[in-house]
């Protein structure tokens, strides 16, 4: 398990080879602090009226990039709390998205046939999102392998066919439900507080981070790694790997929960779309491409994934695409299709995701510089 | 040595999630008779002869009659000419014996040796269309025998044929294993050593994934030190290793 | 009476469709340890060639007669062909990477259907066929929809294909006994991939074969189809014991039925959820009904 540390800007970070030491060791202790500088960076975002074109539609404070942001942190953190199952303790969990679509219908749904304000129905919807993993977690896990990855997808194929039947009108059926504008915070609500739900949905991944930051560095954490590695020598070792797996498990699950409630409060409503397995097919995506088992891989994929998905959907709609023959035209109409096939390529040509890629340019650098052939990576690393 | 050596296997390392299994091994098959290798439980015989075989990624030099073949596949590899009867015995339980054998056929091979094989082991015909899974221990070892000795095999390979088997069935398989080394090369891993005083010429023993000694069968067998050191059992006729086998290579 | 007849036929019509998928998709699982989930679109090509195919765009074919069997046949083929495609291209290179086989077949599953959703659109395209399998016939007092015994007729003939595949050819062999133990099989001087490659071209064309005939059934297609129909393909090949072929198929007709029966005098998609929820309790009451033999 190599943790790699990688430039916060990916595309363009290609770090130079080093010439001398000294300045290499600065920019080492310089660099460390990167996640400070693009943390408060990201903090002050709103008050910019930046115009990054290309990247976002309009100017960066502006409602609709600030909305386009939000969303790409929130997968982002979305990402990084399903790694702890994927990355860090090799569960393949194709249910994920129950416990994200369960924080915000169960909150939702508390709201509207209770009428409980947010402040009391947003803990009581977490709490149903973390027992309903507790729950299903200790049953899926009683299966191991490719069988708890198909238990889980039943399980969150159930609750999606449940969602979509609308059972006595709670979940609004395909259309979902849109939550009640006077019981939600109102600084939360509305095109003008954007900014506010942006720094909820920051808050979220910060929180998010820190807490897998925090738990995989804990000595659950590794026994987490040794699950991953090799089960049967973890339990050679007398611990029983269940538990340490049930409890990735529900701490996973409660941050979708969580999750799922800065979705509602985004998009100010509860939608089907994040019960469906292809939901949960998505998260896998983004951390497979960002990097599975490190720690700003998730996070990396999350935000290009649905940053993506958002702006070649709007690139398809421009003239610009309408214009090209069918052949470039078609691919382009379709983020989906276009993911899909970097995803497939990803897997295929870097192994460890876009996480890597900064080690890889960096080893091919030095070998070029060198003079030598290419070093062959080791792929059982 | 060489002119004299089938198979010579120089620095094999195996390396299986992240662990070393073996950390260079060498050994080398006599073209004649029967060569064991030898090793306590978990000292990595098995991984050797699958690493031979290729059935674990592995690095060092396999060298089958002076060609190296580390770099080839499995199947290719064996095509060359190498019957194998690996440690579980390799029987397909839910195919019957006949296809069992027919599965072992190989194209371009010659017409397969089935009426060698029947005449080693006369029940295999009788239980022809018996599902393998059904037969004794014993009776799959036969299977997994006969299949080394369809085709015309430069080398075989029996990785621990006669464990778990009783006594008397011992004693057949090491009969089928002698005549069998009258035409083709064995290598042969064994814990009975009275198999092994019986059948071996030459032996290789294997330490924590090296090789700590090669060299006469007899000679290490006749010197109750070094058999005692090296294999972790004093010697006799009656030197039954107790088989540990969840320890081994796990 | 006559709706337990339709019922039933309804029922054992969806069933031979979850086996043209479902008996694929366990011969690959039982042979290389990867659950294909580019299998719903490799169904999804299959409908849309054969679509393609009927709709008047390949010069023979067309939606009646003999021109839809070329239709149907064209539809297959292209379907085989991607599979065999997905299986070199994608599949074979990741051939010591079991997780990250079944991670690229996701991306294809994702990548298939948004590129026919650019293609031909992401609304349902009517699916044109014979006047003849459009109608219905008398059985016993109900009117049952001709395509039902199309799909039916179908799903036997190819479990009878398979069947004599699996137990009569030397390829078939070399399958069984993968299933079982695949290192062994290449120990004998068996080339086991030349059997990945061939249980993917059997699985799609099974999975084509399936798309094509369940446009009928459906009367339309669309990009998403096969994706969907995918989750009770995997509800079959567990139920019925992974590389099993012939489990596959009674499970299918047991799920057909039993989705279709409770669909209709409970609620609606109770019957799916059932199936779904049947899926998980299984699994955890048989968990090595994912390591089943093939029978």
């Amino acid at each position: 398990m190599s943790t790699v540390t990688g430039t916060p800007d990916r595309t363009s970070g290609t770090p130079a080879a080093p010439s001398d030491a000294p300045v290499r060791a600065n920019t080492a202790r310089l660099l460390r602090w990167w996640p400070a500088v693009v943390l408060v960076l990201l903090i002050v975002a709103p008050y910019s009226a930046l115009p990054l074109p290309g990247l976002l539609d309009g100017p960066l404070g502006s409602p609709g990039s600030l909305q386009l942001l939000a969303t790409c942190l929130l997968f982002g953190a979305l990402a990084t709390g399903y790694d702890l199952l994927l990355g860090r303790t090799g569960l393949l969990s194709f249910g994920h998205a129950l416990y994200f679509a369960a924080g915000s219908y169960a909150t939702n749904t508390i709201m509207l046939e209770a009428g409980l304000p947010f402040a009391v129905s947003a803990p009581v919807g977490v709490c149903f999102g973390i027992a309903l993993a507790l729950v299903l977690g200790s049953v899926s896990l009683r299966v191991t392998g490719i069988g708890f990855s198909m238990v889980t997808l039943a399980f969150a194929q159930a609750g999606s066919i449940l969602v979509s039947r609308n059972p006595g009108g709670f979940t609004g059926g395909e259309e979902g439900r849109a939550a009640p504008a006077e019981l939600l915070p109102s600084g939360l609500v509305g095109i003008e507080h954007t900014a506010n739900l942006y720094w909820v949905a920051l808050g979220y991944l910060v929180l998010t981070l820190a807490v897998v930051h925090w738990a995989v560095r804990s000595p659950t954490g590794r026994v987490w790694e040794g699950i991953k590695e090799n089960e049967r020598r973890v339990e050679v070792l007398g611990l029983k790997p269940y538990g340490f797996k049930l409890s990735a498990f529900v701490l996973a699950g409660a941050l979708a929960a969580l999750g799922g409630l800065v979705h509602l409060l985004l998009t100010g409503g509860s939608t089907p779309q994040t019960t469906t397995s292809d939901f949960t097919l998505s998260l896998l995506v983004m951390v497979v491409l960002g990097g599975s088992g490190t720690r700003w891989g998730p996070m990396v994929g999350g935000i290009l994934y649905t940053w993506a998905d958002h702006r070649l959907g709007d690139l398809a709609g421009s003239g610009a695409v309408a214009d090209l023959p069918a052949v470039l035209r078609v691919p382009l109409s379709q983020p989906l299709f276009l993911l899909g096939v970097v995803f497939v390529a990803v897997v295929h040509l870097l192994p460890g995701g876009l996480a890597r890629l900064p080690s890889r340019i960096r080893s091919v650098l030095r070998a070029t510089s060198e003079g030598a052939p290419a070093q062959k990576e080791d792929r059982h690393s | 040595m060489t002119t004299e050596t089938l198979l010579a296997v120089r620095d094999l390392r195996v390396l299986i999630g992240g662990r070393h299994i073996l950390h260079g091994v060498d050994l080398d098959v006599a073209r004649h008779g029967v060569t064991a290798l030898l090793g306590r439980n978990g000292a990595g015989k098995t991984t050797t002869v699958r690493g031979v075989l290729g059935l674990v990624p592995r690095t060092g030099s396999v060298r089958l009659d002076g060609e190296e073949t580390v770099a080839l596949p499995t199947h290719t590899l064996v095509r060359r000419g190498i019957g194998y009867a690996p440690e579980d015995r390799g029987i397909f339980a839910g195919l019957t014996v006949a296809e069992n054998l027919r599965l072992a056929e190989r194209r371009g091979a010659g017409a397969p040796a089935y009426p060698l094989v029947h005449e080693l082991f006369p029940e295999l015909k009788r239980r022809e269309r018996q599902l393998a899974g059904t037969l004794s221990g014993g009776q799959q070892q036969m299977v997994a025998i006969g299949r080394t000795l369809l085709n015309g095999n430069r080398l075989i390979i029996a990785d621990e044929p006669t464990k778990g088997l009783a006594p008397r069935v011992v004693t057949e398989v090491a009969e089928v294993l002698e005549r069998a080394a009258e035409a083709v090369p064995v290598l042969l891993v064994e814990q009975n050593l009275a198999v092994v005083r019986r059948l071996a010429a030459h032996c290789t023993v294997l330490a924590d994934g090296r090789t700590a000694h090669q060299g006469p069968a007899g000679e290490l067998l006749g010197d109750a030190e070094a058999a005692r050191r090296l294999l972790g059992v004093g010697h006799g006729p009656a030197a039954h290793v107790p088989s540990r086998n969840a320890e081994e290579d796990s | 009476m006559s709706t337990l007849v339709l019922l039933t036929m309804t029922g054992l019509g969806l069933g031979a469709l979850y086996f043209l998928i479902a008996s694929g998709l366990s011969l690959i699982f039982g042979l290389m340890d990867v659950l294909n989930f580019a299998h719903g679109a490799l169904l999804s090509i299959g409908a849309y060639g054969t679509w393609w195919a009927a709709s008047g765009n390949l010069p023979g074919a067309g939606p009646g007669g003999a021109g839809f069997v070329l239709a149907v046949l064209f539809g297959t083929a292209v379907g085989t062909a991607a599979a065999v495609l997905l299986e070199l291209t994608v599949v074979r290179p990741l051939y010591t990477r079991p997780r990250e086989q079944v991670l690229a077949t996701v991306g294809v599953g994702l990548a298939v259907p948004a590129l026919l959703s650019g293609i031909w659109g992401s609304d349902a395209r009517t699916f044109p066929g014979p006047e003849a399998l459009s109608g219905t016939f008398s059985l016993l007092g109900a009117e049952v929809p001709v395509n039902r015994l199309v799909l039916i007729a179908a799903a036997v003939v190819v479990l009878i294909a398979l069947r004599l595949f699996l137990g009569r050819t030397r390829h078939g062999l070399v399958v069984r006994a993968g299933v079982e133990d695949r290192a062994m099989v290449t120990a004998l001087g068996i080339d086991v991939r030349k059997a990945f490659t061939l249980v993917f071209a059997i699985g799609g064309c099974a999975a084509a074969l399936g798309g094509a005939l369940g446009g009928l059934y459906f009367g339309s297609v669309d990009p998403r189809q096969g994706t969907s129909l995918l989750i009770f393909a995997f509800v079959v090949v567990v139920t019925g014991g992974m590389g099993s072929v012939t489990g596959a198929a009674v499970a299918s007709v047991v799920i057909g039925l039993v989705q279709q029966f409770a669909n209709y005098y409970t609620a609606a998609g109770l019957g799916d959820l059932a199936v779904v929820v049947l899926l998980a309790a299984l699994l955890l009451v048989r968990p090595r009904g994912l390591t089943g033999r093939l029978a």
